[in-house]
């Protein structure tokens, strides 16, 4: 007969063993993934990946240029778009809704967007720029991404605000100052690590994004900076290499994908850094 | 401060009333302008639901005309060359794949979220939570490289021992049964639990971690075991976060486009067995669209979008509302 004491320690025993062996499983395939990208991607690493286009199927030839320069346009156009838009969405929630009714529906509808699926705001941006316009663009597949973005830097800009102290706002109000220079001159310049940490965190999420540039700016295996045409870009081409059955290709496409994922982490350490570092500041 | 309009009209209110209203009378200033974008770009991201909704469901209007709602819902036939069109197959892969995915990740994210709060040593925790979150920022295609170059292969070497076991089993035996692929519905759904269980963890750990001190150590100091803390009252006490937690894993793996893509054989036949090739909502719409060419073949699948939109929306507000105001998300996690 075992006692009650010595029963609920064997299940504690056996659940804690459970616990550490999920947490070890959680481990093991982070470090599977990273190690497998780390293996294969600097084993395919070359210099010709930087100064060549992709190679035509069944060529033998290495390179990646277009895809990269094309990758940076799509962000650099999200960028632009998404920055100024995120962040006077969440500018308004912080500073001028509060919590009334309108703004905590644009907050419930931004939560909501910050999970859709990503593919939804590919097909989204197909039927409105895409089909529209009767072709796929480099500017529609910025477009879907900025729309990704936006999200993101809504939330973390309008939580950032909202940590800066009234009495700051109200010092400068009671010099004089228009709300205007009071959000930017005060209050942005108060949250401005935060801010920046968002803008970061945003980029990171699309870096990496593909489903939502299958409906938009596509691919192209030339090298091509025209905004208005198909653009190749890291994501759909690392997708289209390692379906392929060629070897270069499946090569380039671990390499695409550890540059990719060196990118993303090192845009997160970044994030990290600067928010340790104003959270530290008194 | 409501809008534009209305600090105009109080232009000729004594500036002693309104303190902080100075240089904001005057039309059209600076502070107007600047008040008037932020509204905008708010209303921007208000409408952006709707418009997603409405600009998706009139590209499927073909579609929708040419094959109803029930009709569309219920065909099993995927045929481009006649252009009979049937969502069925994909449905019924879309929520396989994220069950297997629920299933997987829901215990393991519970584990590792108690193991981060209750059991690990104070160094450990930092550490640990980090690396649990990078599994969040690995892109999604390079799980799927991953999964398609890497797991499969492996995991085909693994499933003639599921044939020969769980194959074996009454009941549930034909889900076990079939060729070692490495690709398959089951494939997908590993995949996809170690894609949400980053997101599933993060929540039950910022929960856990909230819950009062004071409840967890009356019960210690009662003599109760971490097991029995963990289910009762941790669990109990953070109940509705944990299941918007849930929730919102679910939302992501139904809406999982290009890891499932790679992994899950793209067949557009339903079969019994969860080793076999199959397809999702997503996967189908991700591997044909470049090559749809009619209209209505386009339009299907838009529709098809449609129908994961009205899937994906009801447990992502869900979610949205068991979350309430627990923070999520990167930066607020911390």
């Amino acid at each position: 007969m075992i006692s009650l004491a010595a029963k609920r320690r064997a299940v504690n025993a056996v659940a804690s063993a459970l616990m550490f062996a999920a947490t070890c499983v959680g481990l093991f395939f982070l470090a599977w993934i990273l190690w497998t990208t780390l293996r294969f991607g600097i084993a395919a690493m070359h210099w010709d990946l930087f100064l060549k286009d992709t190679p035509a199927p069944g060529d033998g030839g290495y390179g990646l240029r277009n895809a990269f320069v094309g990758s940076v346009i799509l962000m650099c156009i999200a960028l632009l778009i998404g920055v100024p838009v995120g962040l006077m969405a969440g500018t308004w929630l912080a500073e001028y809704g509060g919590r009334s009714r309108r703004a905590r529906l644009v907050r419930f509808v931004n939560d909501i967007m910050l999970s859709a699926p990503s593919i939804e705001i590919g097909l989204f941006t197909y039927a409105v720029m895409v089909d529209p316009l009767g072709h796929f663009s480099a500017f529609s597949g910025g477009v879907a991404l900025a729309i990704l973005m936006v999200p993101i830097i809504v939330r973390t800009t309008d939580e950032m605000l909202r940590l800066v102290g009234a009495e700051m706002r109200e010092a400068a109000i009671a010099l004089g100052a228009p709300m205007w220079k009071v959000v930017t001159n005060i209050t942005w310049k108060a949250a401005r690590a935060g801010i920046l940490t968002g803008i970061l965190i945003s980029l990171a999420r699309i870096s990496g994004e593909t489903a939502p540039l299958l409906f938009t700016a596509l691919n192209n295996q030339y090298y091509s900076t025209s905004l208005a045409r198909p653009i190749a870009n890291l994501p759909v081409v690392i997708f289209q290499f390692a379906m392929s059955p060629y070897d270069n290709w499946q090569q380039m496409a671990w390499a695409g994908a550890f540059i990719a994922i060196t990118f993303i982490l090192l845009l997160s350490v970044t994030s990290r850094l600067i928010l340790q570092k104003s959270v530290k500041r008194p | 401060m409501e809008s534009s309009e209305a600090a105009v009209g109080q232009k000729l209110t004594p500036a002693a009333e309104e303190p902080g209203t100075a240089g904001r009378g005057r039309p059209l200033s600076a502070d107007s302008l600047f008040h008037g974008v932020c509204v905008s770009m708010a209303g921007l991201v208000g409408v952006a639901l709707v418009a997603i909704v409405i600009a998706i469901a009139v590209d499927s209007l073909p579609a929708i005309r040419t094959f109803g709602v029930l009709g569309f819902l219920k065909s099993s036939e995927w045929d481009p060359v006649s252009e009979h069109f049937g969502a069925f197959p994909f449905i019924v892969g879309t929520l396989v794949s994220s069950a297997i995915a629920m299933v997987l990740a829901v215990p393991v994210s519970f584990g590792v979220a108690v193991f981060i709060s209750e059991l690990a040593p104070a160094w450990m925790r930092q550490p640990v939570s980090a690396a649990i979150e990078m599994l969040a920022a690995v892109p999604s295609i390079v799980y799927g490289l991953w999964g398609l170059l890497v797991f499969a292969p492996a995991f085909a070497n693994l499933e003639p021992w599921i044939n020969d076991h769980l194959g074996a089993l009454p009941l549930v035996g034909a889900l076990f049964q079939g060729p070692p692929m490495g690709i398959g519905m089951l494939t997908a759904g590993i995949v996809l639990a170690i894609m949400i269980l980053p997101y599933i963890t993060a929540i039950m750990r910022d929960v856990f971690v909230a819950t009062p001190t004071r409840l967890k150590e009356s019960a210690y100091a009662m003599g109760a075991t971490t097991w029995e803390v963990a289910r009762q009252i941790l669990l109990p006490y953070t109940r509705t976060a944990v299941t918007g937690g849930i929730f919102l894993g679910l939302g992501r793996a139904l809406g999982e486009t290009m890891a499932v893509t790679f992994v899950i054989g793209n067949s557009n036949n339903l079969s019994a067995s969860l080793l076999m090739p199959g397809a999702s909502i997503p996967s189908v719409i991700a591997n044909e669209f470049t090559e749809a060419t009619s209209k209505l073949y386009v339009s299907s699948l838009i529709y098809l979008g449609l129908v994961l939109i009205a899937i994906t929306l009801i447990v992502q507000v869900l979610a949205v509302l068991l979350l309430g105001s627990v923070r999520r998300g990167a930066v607020s996690s911390r």
